[in-house]
């Protein structure tokens, strides 16, 4: 009987230490502490931790107001613990589901105000006048490629085009925080990424028209760049299936030892796939250096977010899968370029999967097979197309420091322009890739099958050239 | 190589104890590896030793090459095949994966991607079906629509086709699927011989393969010669192997209808018929000489395979041989293949599903026209 009312009485004190330390509703089995105060601080959800098995904590990097300290369960409660498989839990009496949308989102990490000055409170590495400039003018190239090029398939010279209006911040920026032998396994919403690592105009306009030049041999749609010299896979039209090599690839740096990570894009309909979430919980399990950058715009060609998901975006199913995440301003080209950069060292130190989820608007149509204005409102492109553009929003601040200038932006503008209608003429008259080219690389050596079926093929234009198209080297 | 190597070895109390078991089990008994052969004299070998010792070989010769798959570690494989692979070789090359054959198909590419050389393993082909768009679109055409930018090194290998008593979803053959696809390459070993010589081959092989074996095959056992033990024995990829020779009839046959038709050959030959027996070996690329050169000898061909009729591996065959040697066949070619239903459970159904050695002969004796041709019975 004492030993029956001490129990109990543990318990109640137990829940009524919870219950007042906590602000954020009450969560079945275990005390979930409210945001930290604490940027540096990243810990993984765990279900089976030390103290007793009683303590489940979870921090998020980022500039949360909140300065409530996590709560902790009392080692009184040691009674009150089971042990199954996965770890200790604390067991309560009273049923309670959690909710399934919590009653606040999870909050989004920003520098610059729309303004484009820093705002106060905000961390992030110092960026210099270099690297500053750099970001920005390659995200002035990324934009009139964009329109260049989406012009050109208008004009019936490509077939397919899809522009990444909206996203500069995030191609750009998370390149600029990454180094060489960081691998990339990209959607394909991500050229500015090649961008910032090289490729130039000219390669560009290459892939786009299937010429001799193209590395990828005139193989693949327009928009599909790859380089392997640059580390960049190449782009793969099924959704999310990048997402699981970039975790296969991580397990091979970390079998080598490298100092290095992957980093894999995809966008919001992205995490509906099946690979999606393989892919994560596979990172979680082996801890592998890779990055999950998540591009939330909003559009998966017509489908909003709302009918793509109902949890709080993408960022809490980095967290539900054990992962260290965070959610950030998309449209802000520092809070991209300080995320990644801590991310990589995470990743890198730490040799764990890191999630960002980059808030954005798809500011274009999804591809030139698309027409958005059929299923959102030309005002709402329009709101994000000017005032909330990022090029602009990360052109006051640089600006502000000195570096930029209304002249600069004419010259580099008018240059790349003029660099890439010329790019465009040239890649527009080379030759397409010869005959042989169809044959080769379906395996490591070419089987005789295709050797012979290369050699009929051959013979017939020999005996009927007429038939044979005159622009298509042989 | 093994780099920064930290993986927790399951969750809590259970896991803990087995590994501790298991270390305990091979420290005590000395070796962890099944049984050596001395070179002198050993003379059978099980597909399930051949295999496993292609495997570990390999794994020792290249540190590149690692295993993943549900079951593979810890439970020694689901079939037994990596017995042993885990307490050698560690965490890192042999790794238990979670339930996602999209996932670890995925993620084994993308390690091939970046240079690794991943053997993934099904618990059955069947299973494959989860990840066909990691085998197809990310490994087979990768090297093509990268033009040689990425190659995919990689081995998919697992039990394909009929078991025993397992039902519609554990029981198809899928070398007809596969087959189809340019940029894969498929082979069907049938004996200790086979898988040895094959997997070994597939392993160092530069582009993605799909190797299928046959789960009652695991256990049976094969006269070998013995320079197949030899840890550098290796087959050639798409050459197929006269198991029998002979005049009157070419049967070709791949993974375990091999054996029925041997069996087939046996009785045939007591009515006068010579049965000339090929083992594939290799779907895809298939043996197209081998196959033709062996018609041209003996004008009579008869096909055999466990999977469904319709566009399988015994289709191609025909057609290879009528672009090639029509007029070397002096009758129809006969094609023999599992019923065209899903499989049944029921001992006698699946019985009556899959091709028997009586099927064989009967077919054998039509091509030969020792009995009424399919078409012309009542």
């Amino acid at each position: 009987m004492a030993a029956w009312f001490t129990r109990s009485s543990g318990l109640a004190r137990c829940l009524f230490r919870r219950t007042t330390k906590m602000a954020s509703p009450a969560i079945f089995g275990c005390g979930l502490g409210p945001l930290s105060s604490d940027p540096a601080m990243a810990a993984p959800v765990n279900g089976a931790s030390s103290a007793g098995g009683c303590l489940r904590s979870v921090r998020h990097l980022g500039s949360a107001k909140s300065g409530e300290r996590v709560s902790q369960v009392d080692d009184r409660c040691g009674d009150q613990v089971l042990d199954f498989p996965g770890g200790k839990v604390m067991f309560v009496p009273e049923m309670k589901f959690l909710p399934a949308s919590p009653s606040e989102r999870i909050n989004c990490y920003r520098v610059l105000d729309y303004n484009g000055q820093t705002i106060s409170g905000s961390s992030f590495p110092e960026v210099g006048k270099e690297v500053a400039v750099k970001i920005y003018s390659d995200m002035i190239t990324l934009q009139v490629m964009d329109t260049i090029f989406y012009e050109a398939q208008r004009q019936g010279r490509i077939s397919f085009y899809l522009t990444s209006n909206g996203e500069e911040a995030i191609n750009v920026a998370s390149a600029a925080a990454l180094t060489m032998d960081d691998i990339v396994f990209p959607q394909y919403r991500e050229p500015g990424v090649l961008l910032w690592r090289g490729f130039t105009l000219q390669e560009f306009a290459n892939q786009c028209f299937g010429n001799k030049l193209d590395y990828g041999k005139g193989r693949q749609m327009p928009i599909h760049y790859g380089s392997n010299r640059l580390n960049y896979y190449t782009v793969s039209s099924p959704i999310a299936t990048q997402i699981p090599h970039a975790v296969g690839a991580a397990y091979s740096l970390k079998m080598d030892g490298k100092k290095a990570c992957t980093i894999t894009y995809f966008g919001d309909g992205g995490t509906s796939e099946g690979d999606f979430h393989a892919a994560l919980n596979f990172a979680a399990v082996l801890e592998v250096p890779v990055i999950f950058f998540c591009r939330n715009n909003g559009w998966a060609i017509s489908t909003p977010t709302t009918e793509q998901f109902r949890s709080d975006g993408a960022v809490v199913r980095g967290q539900a899968y054990g992962i260290d995440s965070i959610r950030i301003d998309g449209n802000d080209a520092l809070a991209v370029y300080s995320a990644v950069h801590a991310a990589r060292e995470m990743a890198i130190q730490e040799c764990k999967p890191i999630f960002i989820e980059a808030l954005t608007y798809r500011a274009g149509h999804h591809s030139t097979s698309d027409d958005s204005t059929k299923y959102r409102s030309t005002d709402e492109i329009e709101h994000w197309r000017t005032a909330r553009d990022p090029v602009s929003r990360f052109r006051k601040w640089v600006e502000r420091n000195g570096w930029w200038s209304d002249a600069a932006e004419e010259e580099h503008r008018g240059n790349t322009r003029k660099e890439l209608l010329q790019a465009i003429q040239v890649a527009e008259r080379a030759e397409k890739p010869p005959l042989s080219e169809l044959f080769t690389d379906v395996y490591d050596q070419v089987p005789s099958n295709l050797y012979e079926q290369e050699k009929l093929l051959r013979e017939t234009i020999k005996k009927h050239p007429a038939e044979y198209p005159s622009d298509v080297p042989v | 190589m093994l780099g920064i190597a930290r993986r927790k070895v399951g969750l809590g109390v259970f896991s803990a104890t087995i590994l501790e078991q298991a270390l305990q089990r091979a420290l005590t008994a000395g070796s962890v590896l099944p049984k050596k052969y001395s070179t002198t004299a050993k003379e059978q070998m099980t597909v399930r030793e051949a295999l496993n010792t292609a495997l570990d070989e390999e794994m020792s010769a290249d540190p590149k090459v690692f295993l993943m798959g549900e079951e593979v570690g810890e439970y020694q494989g689901a079939y037994k095949i990596s017995k042993g692979l885990l307490e050698k070789y560690g965490p890192d090359r042999v790794l238990d994966t979670p339930i996602t054959e999209a996932g670890f198909a995925g993620i084994g590419v993308g390690a091939a991607y970046y240079g690794l050389r991943p053997v993934v393993e099904f618990m059955t082909f069947n299973f494959s079906m989860q990840a066909i768009d990691h085998l197809i679109n990310s490994a087979a055409k990768s090297n093509y629509m990268s033009a040689g930018q990425i190659s995919v090194p990689i081995v998919f290998r697992g039990p394909n086709g009929a078991a025993a008593g397992v039902g519609a979803q554990h029981s198809q053959c899928f070398a007809a699927w596969y087959a189809h696809v340019p940029g894969l390459k498929v082979l069907t070993p049938y004996s200790a011989e086979d898988a040895r010589g094959l997997l070994k081959a597939a392993i160092r092989d530069p582009d993605p393969v799909v190797f299928l074996e046959n789960e009652l095959l695991y256990g049976e056992s094969f006269p070998v010669s013995a320079e197949v033990f030899d840890s550098s024995f290796c087959l050639p990829i798409g050459k197929a192997k006269i198991e029998r020779e002979g005049k009157h009839v070419t049967i070709t046959a791949y993974s375990k209808m091999v054996g029925y038709a041997l069996q087939a050959a046996e009785i045939l030959s007591k009515e006068g018929i010579s049965a000339e027996v090929i083992n594939l070996r290799s779907i895809r690329p298939l043996d197209r000489d081998a196959i033709n050169a062996s018609v041209r000898k003996t004008n009579r061909l008869v096909t055999v395979e466990e999977g469904f009729p319709q566009h399988g591996v015994g289709a191609e065959i025909c057609m290879s041989v009528i672009e090639e040697s029509f007029e070397y066949l002096d009758a129809p070619v006969e094609r023999i293949a599992g019923a065209d239903v899903p499989m049944p459970y029921a001992a006698n159904l699946e019985r009556m599903a899959v091709p028997q050695v009586d099927d064989i002969v009967r077919a054998a004796k039509r091509a030969c026209y020792r009995s009424v041709p399919m078409a012309a019975a009542a």
